[in-house]
This record gives C-alpha cells, sequence and structure tokens, in this order.
C-alpha cells in the first residue's frame, strides 16, 4: 500500500517537475519564470522527502525557496523595462536547442534504463532509515572518515567572499 | 530509480534549452538553476539507492545548495550592475565593455 503511494507520489512530482521546468525557460514574462521555478524546487523538495532526506528538504526549502527566489524576484523587479517580454526568440537557435535537448534526454535515458544497477531492482530499499540531525552534524562538524569539516569551513569562507563581493560589485561608486 | 534519474535528465535538458535559447541575463541564470537542482536530485538519489548505509551523497547535495546559493547572489550583483551601466540585460545589447 505504502509502496503504491510512493509511486503515484513519484509520479505527479516528476510530472510536475518536468511541466514546470519547460514553463519555467519558455515563458515569456520573468516573474512567471521565477514562479515556475519555485515551482520545480517545491517539488524538488518534495523528491527529497520521498527519498527519506528530510534535512535536505527542509534546507531546499530554506534556502532555495526562501533565499534564492527572493533574490531573483528582486532582481527581476529591479531590472524590468517595458518592453522586456517581447523577446524575440531565434529561430535558429530555438531549433538547435530542442535538438540538443532531445538528443540528450534521449541518450541519457538509453543508458540509464540499458545499465543494470548494482541495487538490483529492489524499490523496497525505501524503508524508513531516516537519518537523523545528530548524525548530520556530527558528520559535517568532525574530522575523521567520512566527516567534513574542511569542507564545511572552505564553504564559510566561500560564503563570506561571496557576500564582500556582492556589496563591492553592487555598491554605487 | 531508473525514472528517478530520467526525470533529473529532462530537468538538466530543460536547463540546456533555456541556456541555449533565452537571452535574458536572468533567465540564463534561471537555467543554471535547473541544472544545479537536477545534479543535486542525482546526488541523493545514487545515495538512497545505491549506498543507503551512507550519506555521502546527501552532504554532496548541501554543499552543492550553499555553493549555488553563494554562485546565484553574486551573479545577480553582477546583473545589477550591469544594467545600471548599459540600461538592459539582453546579452545581444550588452557589446561595449567600457562605456
Amino acid at each position: 500500500m505504502g509502496e503504491t503511494a510512493n509511486l503515484v507520489i513519484f509520479y505527479i512530482l516528476g510530472a510536475v517537475i518536468a511541466a514546470a521546468s519547460i514553463l519555467a525557460v519558455t515563458s515569456r514574462r520573468m516573474l512567471r519564470a521565477a514562479t515556475y521555478l519555485l515551482v520545480v524546487l517545491l517539488a524538488t523538495a518534495g523528491i527529497y522527502l520521498l527519498l527519506n532526506y528530510h534535512f535536505l528538504a527542509v534546507v531546499q526549502l530554506s534556502v532555495y525557496a526562501g533565499g534564492i527566489l527572493i533574490l531573483f524576484i528582486f532582481a527581476i523587479l529591479l531590472t524590468s523595462l517595458r518592453g522586456d517580454r517581447t523577446e524575440p526568440h531565434d529561430k535558429r537557435r530555438v531549433f538547435a536547442g530542442i535538438a540538443a535537448g532531445i538528443a540528450g534526454i534521449a541518450i541519457i535515458s538509453f543508458v540509464v534504463m540499458k545499465h543494470k544497477f548494482l541495487y538490483g531492482g529492489n524499490t523496497t530499499i525505501l524503508g524508513d532509515q531516516e537519518i537523523n540531525a545528530k548524525e548530520i552534524g556530527n558528520a559535517l562538524m568532525g574530522t575523521g572518515k567520512y566527516q567534513y569539516l574542511l569542507s564545511f569551513e572552505a564553504l564559510s569562507i566561500l560564503l563570506l567572499a561571496c557576500a564582500i563581493g556582492g556589496i563591492l560589485i553592487a555598491r554605487k561608486r | 530509480m531508473e525514472h528517478y534519474l530520467i526525470v533529473s535528465s529532462i530537468m538538466f535538458f530543460v536547463g540546456v534549452y533555456g541556456f541555449i535559447t533565452r537571452r535574458n541575463l536572468l533567465a540564463m541564470l534561471i537555467s543554471i538553476e535547473l541544472i544545479l537542482n537536477s545534479v543535486e536530485i542525482n546526488f541523493s538519489v545514487f545515495n538512497r539507492y545505491l549506498y543507503p548505509e551512507h550519506m555521502e551523497g546527501m552532504l554532496f547535495s548541501l554543499f552543492g545548495i550553499a555553493i549555488s546559493a553563494a554562485e546565484t547572489a553574486v551573479a545577480i550583483a553582477i546583473i545589477i550592475n550591469v544594467f545600471r551601466v548599459a540600461k538592459n540585460i539582453d546579452v545581444r545589447h550588452i557589446d561595449k565593455l567600457n562605456h
């Protein structure tokens, strides 16, 4: 019963992701494109929940849907002009893009369906083996094997550099 | 598992399509977000199905989310600055380096 429910939810989320991402890149108005991107990110958080990565889903919601989307919407509002949505598409470029996309999806799908992954097709592997927050915290803050304090610190320095760089770039001269 | 990978590859190539066709800098940034997001789905799907006793893929997804947040912040700062200089964020009209 739970299996079927998971499957149905997965197909709904997959359809939402596919449709909303196509709309996000084809929509002429930027604000609508940002809203479709929000839908994609929410459905991605749903997929993380389906995979039992609750912490990752919460991070996705708070960082992407809470932070990046606000940045996008402010940037769109700051940089929108009147003639913004009359962005004419180059026909040749659209054709090249569609060809590249369909060829890529076809090749990747073929390879993925052909390859035998080592989990043996066992779909019941998704039990309720939720990773608790204590383990994640230990892995982020430890220095031993399978622990990531160094990359965590590098990431914090990257974020600091980003904040300073953003202020320096965007300030008025 | 294959179906998860197909969904994320659809997302990836829709992002590639948007990156090729759109000429607005913010739209190109949205396409990049789609690409990064599909890669993070792939990390966590591989982790959950192939190595469910580890959590390296999930941590990689976490770091990827943080890095893409940083990248987006800097890119939006640059885009706002470009808009201030060129009064436009269409890449076809941004053709002067120094005014």
